[in-house]
């Protein structure tokens, strides 16, 4: 069973790691933050996957903690305004 | 018995990867921002969650169990909110 | 097997950090630092690091974005006006960062031939401190000197921070961190999680003891909370010249040092502590030094006092 969780958090890994390729292309700064988002949660499940399969319960708190962030960087993000000349949003 | 659970895990875990599957490629091939952000949070509320569901069972402890219900909250709780701030923020221009 | 995976985990870090050099706009570079901070935080899981990621899961998340991006922010007029760092500037820049990471690879790939540890000794010791996890153990018992100097450079750093503020408003707020327009989304959550993240940046501090965890940890996630609180707009910073904020900044160094200091009659010397004590000392210095290091992070994310203090 523990191979299954291991495989599945490596194709986790693969599938967060393909949406890089929208932090590079973007167009707009939202598509890249959500790039970082996707991965915030690829992570979180990531890390519960292989806290399960390897029976260290410790990596739960890296998973936890990673959740209890998930929506910082986005507040963030909107912090910046009021922007004056910036490429934008919906294309 | 565990044969069982064994099944139960492998069927809800790889739903939750079919989710992650169908948010990375919504991601990457919509045409706009607001879409993309709607496949997004298809791996957030059900990739995940059928993970966390999936995995339930197997845990060592009521603790694990309970640290992976908050996880999910969390995520949920975050991600909502976060593509809603995303949201506003594409409307707004980005800054544009 | 295994071996792809790593090497696909090194191909994302790679991109993500070129990409952090080479992204035109200032906000991109950042994003990618968040993205790269994240990968970290995998990396050092797959390396069975817990401690340490969830250090990187924590201060990449909960503060190194909200510091850069406001830096970003900050520095939109000046872009605006084209003063950036002229060709042989950015060229010298370079450079200089090549050599400092040709130097730090040659000394990680060629070390001594079995590469000196002190693990062994440290695990044979476990029990005389008291705690279980080997981490919190070196860095509060074997190696305290070190980390009581970490602590202190923190409060330097956060000094080093007030400086910058002009004289007028030496002792008054920070640019306040709310956002221009605080929707109702961020306000609710600001209200929602903040509780929720106290309860686990505190029980990151209490389990440090025993598992992975700890202070850092656990402060950066209460300093998280104090700041959200902040951009949401349902508190304001406070004055820097704030006797009891300053207080907050100085306990936990000061309860370090004088637990140091109290070494000298109670056990062998600076820093040490008699063995039947040590567990809750430590535990006193890491509640100690947790509040001190969500308040000085919080202090430094918000920056120098940018208004003159009210009389």
């Amino acid at each position: 069973m523990a191979e299954f969780l291991f495989a599945a958090a490596a194709i986790v890994l693969v599938l967060t790691g393909l949406a890089l390729v929208r932090m590079l292309w973007g167009p707009s700064p939202a598509d890249r933050m959500m790039a970082a988002q996707l991965l915030g949660t690829g992570g979180g499940a990531i890390a519960i996957l292989v806290a399960i399969a390897s029976g260290m319960t410790a990596v739960l708190d890296i998973a936890l903690t990673l959740a209890l962030l998930a929506a910082f960087a986005a507040v963030a993000l909107t912090l910046g305004e009021p922007g004056s000349k910036r490429r934008g949003g919906g294309e | 018995m565990s044969l069982l659970l064994d099944l139960f895990t492998i069927v809800a875990v790889s739903s939750g990867l079919f989710f992650f599957l169908a948010g990375t490629v919504g991601f990457l091939r919509f045409p706009d921002t607001l879409t993309r952000l709607h496949a997004l949070t298809k791996a957030d509320n059900l990739g995940l969650g059928l993970i966390v569901l999936g995995l339930l069972p197997r845990c060592p402890d009521l603790v694990s169990a309970l640290k992976l219900v908050a996880i999910w909250a969390l995520v949920q709780l975050g991600g909502a909110t976060a593509s809603q701030l995303i949201a506003e923020f594409a409307r707004r221009g980005g800054g544009r | 097997m295994s071996l792809v995976v790593d090497l696909f985990m090194v191909l994302l870090i790679l991109t993500s950090a070129v990409w952090t050099v080479l992204a035109r706009d200032r906000r991109d570079a950042v994003i990618a630092f968040i993205v790269l901070g994240l990968q970290l935080s995998l990396v050092w899981m797959r390396l069975m690091a817990v401690d340490v990621a969830l250090t990187e899961a924590a201060v990449g998340g909960g503060a190194t974005g909200l510091v850069l991006l406001r830096a970003c922010a900050r520095l939109q007029p000046v872009e605006a006006e084209g003063r950036l760092p002229g060709l042989r500037a950015q060229i010298a820049a370079g450079l200089l960062c090549a050599g400092v990471g040709v130097a730090l690879a040659a000394v990680i790939l060629a070390p001594a031939a079995p590469a000196p540890s002190l693990a062994p000794a440290v695990a044979a010791h476990m029990d005389e401190v008291g705690l279980k996890n080997p981490v919190t153990v070196v860095l509060l018992a074997y190696r305290a000197l070190d980390t009581l100097l970490e602590k202190v450079v923190l409060v330097l750093g956060l000094i080093g921070v007030w400086a910058l503020a002009p004289d007028l408003f030496w002792g008054g707020r920070p640019a306040s961190l709310r956002a221009a327009s605080p929707s109702g989304t961020l306000t609710f959550l600001a209200r929602v999680l903040p509780p929720v993240g106290v309860l686990i940046g505190v029980y990151l501090v209490w389990n440090g003891a025993d598992h992975p965890g700890g202070t850092f940890q656990g402060g950066t996630v209460l300093a998280a909370m104090w700041l959200l609180v902040m951009m949401a707009g349902l508190g304001e910073l406070p004055e820097t010249r704030a006797l009891r904020l300053r207080r907050l900044v100085a306990v936990g160094p000061a309860l370090f040092i004088a637990v140091g200091l109290a070494g000298f009659w109670m056990a062998d010397g600076f820093l040490s502590y008699p063995p039947e004590y040590a567990k809750p000392i430590i535990v006193a210095v890491e509640v100690a030094l947790a509040l001190s290091i969500a308040v000085i992070l919080g202090l430094m994310v918000a920056g120098p006092a940018a208004k003159e203090p009210e009389r």
